[in-house]
């Protein structure tokens, strides 16, 4: 159990150690600059991709972005976009990061968008016609509502993969929790190396946790059935 | 009153869901429109409150043309009840029951109070308010969907299908509930169905459509079955058309005798084959014969003047006594209709 014993060792160095918890390399500001892209890049993937795949799943017009988009999210690869862009804009913003993390995170969120606006059962759609909603009512106060958990999971796959990209963003010169590791590989230290990566997928729990209790708490339990029956 | 006038529905491949039909569902009364399918007649009912358009022709609601009218508007004037319900799965069930008044800007708490009530009108447990629709089963949805197209109180009803996707002895306890609350509304009501037991039961007027979206037959039920206007009209109706007929023949004035019945335990006379033993109330207990004594063999009942000669034959025939047992409405037994007397009453009803 060498293996075991060294890991906690190396544990106990970098959370042990005073210089990680404060200025600009501290655990607290690595954190906070994590937190900043991935939650910057998943908002404005978010203000693009929900309204986008809200307007192609009501309208069943512009389907062939979805399409596009999912494809293109197979296709590209994470770290080469990120080195284009960075190499295109320089890396005096972080806009070069930025841009690629709301690109990679556009397609999941419009692809369940999408699906589960389209998915709705079309007798629903039909009786909120039928009870005089317009267009846009039986979007928002009917479709919406039904398709809410397929939204956020779009949302929370989103989410995981900028948090996890963020990481690799570190190559390039960027702050977060990626420098311990990408820094402590270059220099041998080892103690970094997994205290960043214990943090980074601390970091990706809590998130995942975070998107669970706002699905307790937006989605109607009509919706997702948690209440017994009867 | 709606009325179509020369009404089409062509689509643009050039099929023919509905052809110039021309039809007026009277107000007040529950107008059936019945047949196989692809016969044009959700197509036609759906384009009362445009939710289909129509291609020729006029639909007049109380005179007025109803593609004169925005959908919306128009359909939250109108009560549309669908088959599977279509009840919003993420509102509970009062908000359900509350859309249109919603819709219509109705204060929150007046929506609501509206909601209770209505929910209590359709033979449901107030308890239910609070549940979601999943957590009801499908009867119970099907009535809420009929609260939900009542609550702003429309004079009109649309009925599509309503109870075609619940059990039997429900969709009899729905078709009862649908009658009980009509006679107390007096509602326009256009109800589709392919079942023609239910179009018979249901309708003041019943229209039997044919595929092609053609008028076959327009008539009260009784007429529709004593005169079907063609064969497939009588094909539709099914080979009982007769005994169906009885139906709408009253036992009013079914003789009855009161002279076969004898209280339980008291002497049995021996000069009738067949003796109707009841108990110290007067309700029924069974046939007694005199061959097989000591044994009390099946009976059946019916209500004189409520219920129709159709029940009367069937309780007659559930015994083999091959009478039926009178009863009043608390089951207490009136008299007997012999053979003899049923036989009578059905050759006056084979007359008229």
């Amino acid at each position: 159990m060498g293996w075991l014993s060294a890991f906690f060792s190396w544990l106990g160095e970098f959370f042990g150690s005073p210089e990680n918890w404060s200025g600009p390399g501290g655990i607290p500001m690595r954190l906070l600059e994590h937190l900043e892209f991935s939650a910057l890049a998943l908002v404005l993937a978010a203000l693009i991709a929900v309204p986008l795949g809200l307007v192609i799943g009501h309208t069943g017009r512009g389907e062939v972005i979805v399409v596009v988009s999912a494809n293109l999210a197979r296709a590209l690869p994470t770290l080469g976009l990120l080195v284009m862009f960075v190499l295109l804009l320089g890396a005096a913003s972080i806009w070069p990061v930025i841009i690629p993390l709301v690109l990679l995170s556009v397609p999941p969120i419009l692809v369940n968008t999408y699906e589960g606006i389209k998915g709705v059962d079309p007798e629903l759609r039909d009786a909120a016609y039928g009870m005089g909603l317009r267009g846009g009512q039986v979007l928002l106060r009917v479709l919406v509502p039904v398709a809410l958990p397929l939204i956020l999971l779009g949302c929370r796959l989103s989410a995981i993969q900028v948090v996890a990209t963020t990481t690799v963003a570190a190559y390039t010169g960027l702050g977060g929790l990626g420098r311990y590791v990408i820094d402590g590989f270059a220099t041998k230290d080892y103690a970094s190396v997994v205290g960043g990566s214990v943090l980074i997928v601390l970091f990706a729990l809590v998130v995942q946790i975070l998107f669970t209790l706002a699905q307790r708490v937006t989605v109607s339990p009509g919706v997702s059935q948690r209440l017994k029956v009867r | 009153m709606i009325t179509f006038d020369a009404v089409t529905k062509r689509y643009p491949d050039g099929t023919v869901a509905v052809d110039r039909l021309s039809l007026e569902a009277p107000t007040g009364e529950i107008t059936v429109l019945v047949g196989p399918s692809g016969c044009g007649k959700t197509t036609s009912l759906r384009m009362i409150n445009r939710m289909i358009d129509a291609s020729e022709g006029r639909i007049l609601l109380d005179g007025e043309p109803v593609q004169g009218i925005d959908p919306p508007t128009l359909r939250r004037g109108i009560g549309y009840v669908i088959q599977q319900a279509g009840l919003f799965p993420h509102r509970k069930i009062v908000d359900n029951i509350a859309t249109v008044p919603y819709l219509l800007g109705w204060d929150k708490k007046k929506a609501r109070v509206r909601a209770m009530e209505l929910l209590e009108r359709v033979g449901l447990d107030p308890a239910l308010a609070g549940r979601y629709p999943f957590q009801l089963s499908g009867g119970q949805q099907q009535r809420v969907g009929v609260a939900r197209a009542l609550a702003a109180d429309p004079p009109v009803l649309l009925m599509d299908e309503p109870f075609s996707a619940v059990d039997p002895i429900v969709r009899t306890s729905l078709q009862d509930e649908l009658l009980r609350l009509q006679a107390e509304l007096n509602k326009t009501i256009v109800f589709v169905t392919h079942d023609i037991d239910e179009a018979i039961k249901l309708g003041d007027r019943v229209a039997v459509l044919r595929v092609g979206g053609t008028l076959a037959q327009v008539a009260d039920p009784k007429t529709l079955l004593s005169e079907p206007a063609d064969d497939f009209v009588r094909e539709f109706l099914g080979h009982d058309r007769g005994i169906r007929r009885l139906q709408f023949v009253s036992t009013e004035g079914l003789r009855l005798r009161t002279d076969l019945t004898v209280e339980e335990g008291a002497e049995r006379g021996t000069s009738e084959s067949w003796q109707l033993v009841v108990d110290a109330e007067g309700r029924p207990l069974g046939w007694a014969s005199g061959a097989r004594p000591g044994e009390l063999e099946p009976y059946g009942t019916f209500v004189p003047g409520r219920d129709s000669m159709r029940s009367a034959l069937d309780a007659a025939l559930l015994s083999p006594s091959g009478c039926a047992v009178a009863v009043d409405e608390q089951g207490k037994v009136v008299g007997v209709a012999t053979r003899e007397a049923l036989d009578q009453a059905l050759a006056e009803a084979a007359d008229g």
